[in-house]
């Protein structure tokens, strides 16, 4: 397994830093450049990478399955298997095939995605009620433009709360990717445990939870500007 | 703008609907003409096949055999996509789109058919206008936003945006508050009269199909014509048991709803005395005056100022 | 490259096998670390959930604890609890408790909360005590979201249990994280036992939620799929 950075040595550690109080401004002011930021962005591409590949699969599999029957069991247990398959574990399973890289990492969090994805995905297609896809048949639409024009946009509230779990979930996960790739919030981390350094441990945990408050609080505005229909209530 | 379309003629030859594994036909060898701009009910028991009758004339449901043709074509020769293009289709629940807003809903079927954007947005004025709802107030809601009546005055909206010649009415107005389901039947009348279209209207309320329809057709079960005639025939001759129980033990009171004071040649009213009514009245209404009073006639306003008089005895002459 | 990645998946079932032992004894480690602060987060979460939802009160809280818990990098909260109350088994169960505790809370709060109204007012209706209501009406009809909700904490426990193994706590995810020790053979070889273990509690579990589900509820909650509602 690879080791995280060590803390770099200033030579001179000021107070709070050598005595390992409990959070301590100035180191991360010092290393914010070097060694946070860094791993912060590191982070976000993981998890970019790792929830547009998932969206993307996830969709496919969804609008086939919206189409076939018989294609959404085995995509459901198969992704539910994967889910139930503990991070470490799952990484460790792939580096003899993709080995110590960032593919192996992406796999992983891809296919932790599918389960949460697909499901929501196929249950908004669902959720359009029978009368509106009457009307639409009626009317003369095709079945391409009622998918299109009518079951996704319907379905948007669905793929967007499984969105919000998707980033959330992966952003969380994404720390352990630290055991495989030196990438990622997750390596400050592992770094500063051995060392029990409280500070880099805070830090970098902070980081971690406050992009996934903001990647949410993002995504419920990009909900909000896409689906102004579902909040809104009778006038009258 | 564009110059409206002539109404059309539907017609039903011998078309059977069956389906796979059933004994009997949902419609049974079906013949009927609706001439062009008229309103034609189909009525019957439930399931007893109108609905399936009529979904037969937008290939909702496909023919077994025998045919129907539209303005003289087969509906089979056409692609189905385009031909729902040019009919209006409403039903029940309404399926208005609940992600866009009523003008978007009521602009479907002319985006479909690639009108200008100018074109579109004035049409959906117009429409909105033509079922009273303001524009100004409606066009940027939702679905959400609007209750039964509203929605389904949209619906209809939406119905006649591309002016299509023939629209089919699937129980519209089944579920809405009787008070509401009145008012949109008046609008209905009111619109037909403007835009003169074939309409077939599914319903199972007798007593709507006599209002709305111009003929009506009274369909047992497994879609069998029993007989299809104006209101007032087949109040005054039901052909059988069936159509006299269906149209109710009162039609000789439902065929004086169909007759108004106004539109009769009445009598000037000398020294007779009894309840003044309007020329709107209808007979039914008269009676029920007469018999509240205790009064034999009834007195109404002509046109002319001077006031005419209709008695019992030539009431009783009216329904003979 | 296939080739080499087969042989290394056939030495480490050959390392499972060499290494039943270890295996055993990690696995058993294992199962104590996860079965423990599985219990502790039921005894901490279920009383207050079901209480909060037959009060409907604390929705805000209840409904949001699970998103909370599962925004919390695993490592983050390991790592917090290694600098903050250092290493053993007893502190590892803290930390695994801090991540059981949400899905299970979330979950019995929901469950409770929206047992059917109508059966509720028709119980109270006919003369049952509030504790009655709780106990013969809200609790039965709870069981099945409830238990979907210990399932997942009990497969985040057990997922979460390997990487407690750098803290000290013992199992499967010692030999996952000691690569010097065990190469590769006995770290792919202790991933799939890791993976069949929490493979198995899931299904166990939810054959047992299943069992619980009485007979008119069956289809409400698929007993084959982790419950990884997001309570929007």
């Amino acid at each position: 397994m690879t080791a995280g950075p060590v803390i770099p040595d200033f030579g001179e550690a000021s107070d709070c830093v050598s005595e390992n109080r409990t959070f301590c401004s100035d180191w991360v002011r010092e290393n914010w450049d070097p060694v946070l930021q860094p791993a912060l962005v590191e982070h976000v591409k993981l998890t970019l990478i790792a929830v547009v590949v998932g969206f993307a699969i996830s969709l496919v599999a969804a609008l086939l399955a919206h189409r076939l029957r018989h294609v959404e069991r085995p995509f459901a247990i198969a992704s539910a298997v994967i889910y139930t398959i503990p991070s470490l574990a799952l990484f460790q399973l792939l580096v003899p095939i993709t080995g110590l890289t960032v593919t192996t990492v992406e796999v992983a969090l891809v296919g932790y995605t599918l389960l949460i994805l697909f499901r929501n995905i196929l249950t908004g297609l669902r959720s359009a009620p029978p009368e509106v896809l009457e009307a639409a048949r009626g009317m003369g639409l095709t079945g391409t433009q009622t998918l299109f024009r009518v079951e996704l946009p319907l379905a948007l509230p669905a793929i967007v709360a499984g969105l919000r779990v998707a980033v959330v979930s992966t952003i969380a996960l994404a720390t352990v990717a630290a055991f495989v790739v030196s990438e990622g919030l997750g390596v400050p981390i592992l770094g500063a445990l051995p060392l029990n350094f409280k500070t880099e441990i805070i830090a970098a945990g902070a980081l971690a939870v406050g992009l996934a408050i903001v990647a949410d609080a993002m995504l419920v505005v990009v909900q909000r500007l896409l689906t102004p229909w579902a909040y809104t209530r009778r006038v009258a | 703008m564009r110059a409206p379309r002539q109404a059309v003629e539907i017609v039903f030859d011998h078309a059977t609907k069956r389906y796979p594994g059933r004994a009997a036909a949902a419609v049974d060898d079906l013949s009927l003409v609706i001439p062009a701009g008229e309103v034609c009910c189909l009525v019957g028991p439930s399931g007893g096949g109108k609905t399936t009758a009529m979904k037969l004339v937008n290939r909702l449901v496909e023919l077994t055999s025998g045919d129907v043709r539209v303005d003289g074509r087969s509906v089979r020769s056409l692609d189905e996509t385009e031909l729902r293009r040019g009919i209006g289709y409403v039903i029940q629940q309404v399926g208005l789109f609940p992600h866009m807003t009523v003008a978007e809903n009521v602009a479907t079927v002319p985006r479909l058919l690639g009108w200008s954007k100018a074109e579109i947005a004035a049409r959906v004025d117009e429409l909105l206008d033509l079922v009273d709802l303001p524009a100004v107030d409606y066009r940027a809601r939702y679905a959400s936003q609007l209750s039964g009546g509203e929605r389904q005055r949209v619906g209809l909206a939406r119905a006649l945006a591309a002016d299509p010649p023939v629209m089919l009415m699937d129980e519209p107005f089944g579920a809405l508050d009787p008070i509401t389901r009145m008012r949109l039947q008046n609008e209905l009348l009111r619109i037909q009269r403007e835009v003169r279209k074939t309409i077939i209207f599914v319903t199972h309320d007798i007593d709507e199909a006599i209002l709305l329809g111009d003929r009506v057709a009274i369909l047992r079960d497994g879609g069998i014509l029993v007989q299809y005639d104006t209101p007032e025939e087949l109040l005054a001759r039901p052909a059988d048991e069936f159509v006299a129980r269906f149209v109710g033990a009162d039609r000789g009171l439902k065929r004086l709803s169909l007759t108004r004071l106004g539109e009769l040649e009445l009598e000037p009213a000398e020294t007779a005395s009894g309840p003044v009514l309007d020329a709107g009245t209808t007979l039914r209404d008269a009676l029920s005056a007469m018999l509240n009073d205790g009064s034999r006639t009834v007195l109404v306003e002509g046109g002319d100022g001077a006031t005419r008089q209709l008695t019992l005895d030539r009431l009783a002459e009216l329904l003979r | 490259m296939t080739v080499a990645a087969l042989d290394v998946f056939l030495n480490s079932l050959d390392f499972i096998v060499d290494r039943r032992e270890l295996i055993l004894d990690k696995t058993w480690e294992h199962v104590q670390l996860s079965a423990v602060a599985l219990a502790v987060s039921i005894a901490l979460a279920v009383p207050v959930g079901v209480v909060l939802g037959h009060l409907h009160r604390g929705s805000f809280l209840a409904v949001n604890l699970a998103n909370v818990g599962r925004a919390l990098p695993t490592l983050v909260v390991i790592a917090v609890g290694v600098a903050f109350l250092g290493i053993g088994f007893a502190n590892q169960v803290v930390a695994l408790v801090v991540l059981g505790v949400p899905p299970i809370l979330t979950n019995a709060y929901v469950a409770v909360d929206e047992v059917e109204p109508d059966a509720v007012e028709a119980a109270r209706g006919m003369g049952m005590t509030p504790s009655q209501v709780l106990r013969r009406i809200e609790l039965p009809l709870a069981l099945p979201l409830l238990f979907a909700g210990i399932r997942t904490a009990a497969v985040f426990i057990v997922a979460t249990a390997t990487i407690a193994a750098i803290a000290g706590g013992g199992g499967l995810g010692e030999i996952l994280v000691n690569q010097a020790s065990y190469r590769v053979e006995g770290l792919v070889g202790a991933a799939i036992c890791v993976s069949l273990l929490a493979l198995a509690a899931d299904a166990g579990l939810g054959l047992v939620q299943r069992a619980l589900t009485p007979r008119g509820l069956k289809e409400e909650v698929p007993a084959f799929e982790p419950d990884v509602r997001s309570v929007v």
